[in-house]
């Protein structure tokens, strides 16, 4: 699993890093940032959720 | 089509609940046979789409022809508010469009990263058991409401903001007027008017002599770089501090209720706290204390499922709707703490708008019902659960008064 992030587009609702701490921050702007492009296994579930839940859309995953 | 015909062939908004703890029984409806449809709203007699499904309502919020702008003609507003006080109304956040609203909230987020609220913990746990030390002390029964459920949101967006807590009798009194669907337009005008007052004075102190506090920063940050006057961050102030406090305490209080009402649920929590943010979360679902719909208004013509909302209509987006949609939350109308997609939920909204202090929301819930809980475990209603009032008047869901004891 590859994961891409567009900053530009980030309303820093933090859904992401509130969920997947280990994938995501937010920088002190709040807007975020990839910790892992491409994490383990065990975090693709949970790395999909956020995608989905990001309210703009900008986390994209290539698997 | 004429007003008259409007009338009597769509069905009014909002739609009255029959269970206090089940959204309108017509949304159901209007999710299977009709996702988008017209209504016309009761306060103005105007016509407005409904959206109720989970994917329409992520779809309209989301799309950036739809404006949150209140003066646009064609916003269906859920108050009468007389022509020339919205001439002269200062829009907020909330009915902020990009640019501006791209900008004013990018001063605001850096206060509510994941990392600053994790960083408030120690401290709301701390105004948390300080409340319930007292409620132990006065004895039951209470009002949980009073006791707790208004004041741990109130003192940590006052502390956040840096408005004098002491101030909090009237400025509670204003926003929940503020939050009425039911009030005239004077009294809503009256209630805005005195709390701009009060803040305009706060924020006068705080131009001239700074302190540690989000109203300071974003005066100091506007000073480098001025995106708002004056006006603007008074109007900025009062949207922070009724959207801090408000919905919140509704939220604890109503999910203390559906807690005792869920005996079993309640046990599973109070015996392994890794479920309260999941019961958060299904809290945040099952309730959606937004009740009333978020509104937009069309900028051009958008097609969606072959219906066409037309440049200019309004659109209510009922979140609450969307919550309770059976294809995302199956088994929707039953609390259940271990849901797993509950996190789906768009009680916090969707797109450019979503809640800046959802994460703030989230701790204060979590510490609330963690604690409360724990260290009140014989905690039970004090009256019968049909004796209870509840908010359907108010544009955010809640209860009056909750009495408890233990
Ligand atoms: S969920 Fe989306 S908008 Fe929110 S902080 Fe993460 S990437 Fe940004």
């Amino acid at each position: 699993m590859r994961v891409s992030v567009d900053p530009d587009r980030c309303v820093s609702a933090g859904q992401c890093v509130m969920l997947a701490p280990d994938v995501f921050d937010q920088d002190d702007d709040g807007i975020v940032t990839l910790l892992q492009a491409e994490p383990p296994a065990e975090l693709h579930t949970v790395v999909r959720q956020t995608a989905s839940l990001c309210p703009v859309r900008l986390i994209q995953i290539t698997e | 089509m004429t007003q008259d015909h409007l009338a009597t062939e769509l069905p009014n908004f909002p739609m009255t609940r029959t269970c206090p703890f089940s959204p309108p029984a017509q949304y159901a409806k209007l999710r299977e046979s009709e996702p988008l449809s017209q209504a016309v709203l009761k306060v103005t007699g105007k016509p407005a789409w409904l959206v109720t499904t989970h994917e329409h309502v992520k779809a309209v919020l989301g799309d950036s022809r739809v404006s949150s702008n209140l003066k646009l003609p064609g916003y269906p507003h859920q108050f009468h508010i007389p022509e020339e006080m919205l001439r002269e109304v200062r829009l907020m956040l909330l009915s902020m469009d990009p640019p501006d609203h791209t900008a004013q909230r990018r001063y605001l987020i850096p206060e509510f990263t994941a990392r600053r609220m994790r960083a408030l913990r120690p401290r709301i746990q701390e105004i948390v058991d300080a409340r319930i030390d007292a409620i132990l002390a006065a004895g039951g029964p209470v009002d949980l409401v009073s006791a707790l459920a208004l004041p741990v949101p109130s003192l940590v967006i006052c502390e956040l903001l840096g408005v004098p807590y002491e101030d909090h009798p009237q400025f509670e009194e204003w926003s929940a007027l503020m939050m009425n669907h039911d009030i005239s337009p004077e009294e809503y005008g009256a209630a805005v008017v005195g709390l701009d007052m009060y803040l305009d004075k706060l924020i006068t102190a705080k131009e001239a002599e700074p302190g540690d506090d989000l109203i300071s920063r974003f005066i100091e940050k506007n000073r480098e770089e001025p995106i708002a006057d004056h006006t603007d961050i008074v109007t900025m102030a009062r949207l922070m501090l009724v959207g801090g406090h408000e919905t919140t305490a509704n939220m604890i209080s109503l999910g203390v209720l559906g807690l005792l009402e869920h005996p079993e649920q309640l046990d599973a929590v109070k015996a392994d706290p890794e479920l309260l943010p999941g019961a958060v979360e299904e809290l945040l679902r099952f309730f959606s204390i937004s009740d009333s719909g978020t509104a937009r208004v069309a900028l051009e013509d958008i097609e969606l499922d072959g219906v066409v909302i037309k440049a200019g209509e309004g659109i209510l987006s009922l979140n609450n709707s969307a919550n309770h949609d059976e294809s995302v939350f199956p088994d929707a109308d039953t609390l259940d703490i271990r849901r797993e997609e509950a996190r789906s939920h768009l009680a916090f909204g969707y797109g450019i708008h979503q809640c800046i202090g959802q994460n703030l929301a989230r701790i204060e819930l979590e510490i609330v019902y963690g604690t409360l809980f724990r260290r009140i475990p014989g905690l039970k209603l004090a009256v019968p659960m049909s004796e209870l009032r509840f908010k359907d008047e108010a544009l955010v869901y809640g209860v009056h008064e909750l009495p408890v004891t233990w």
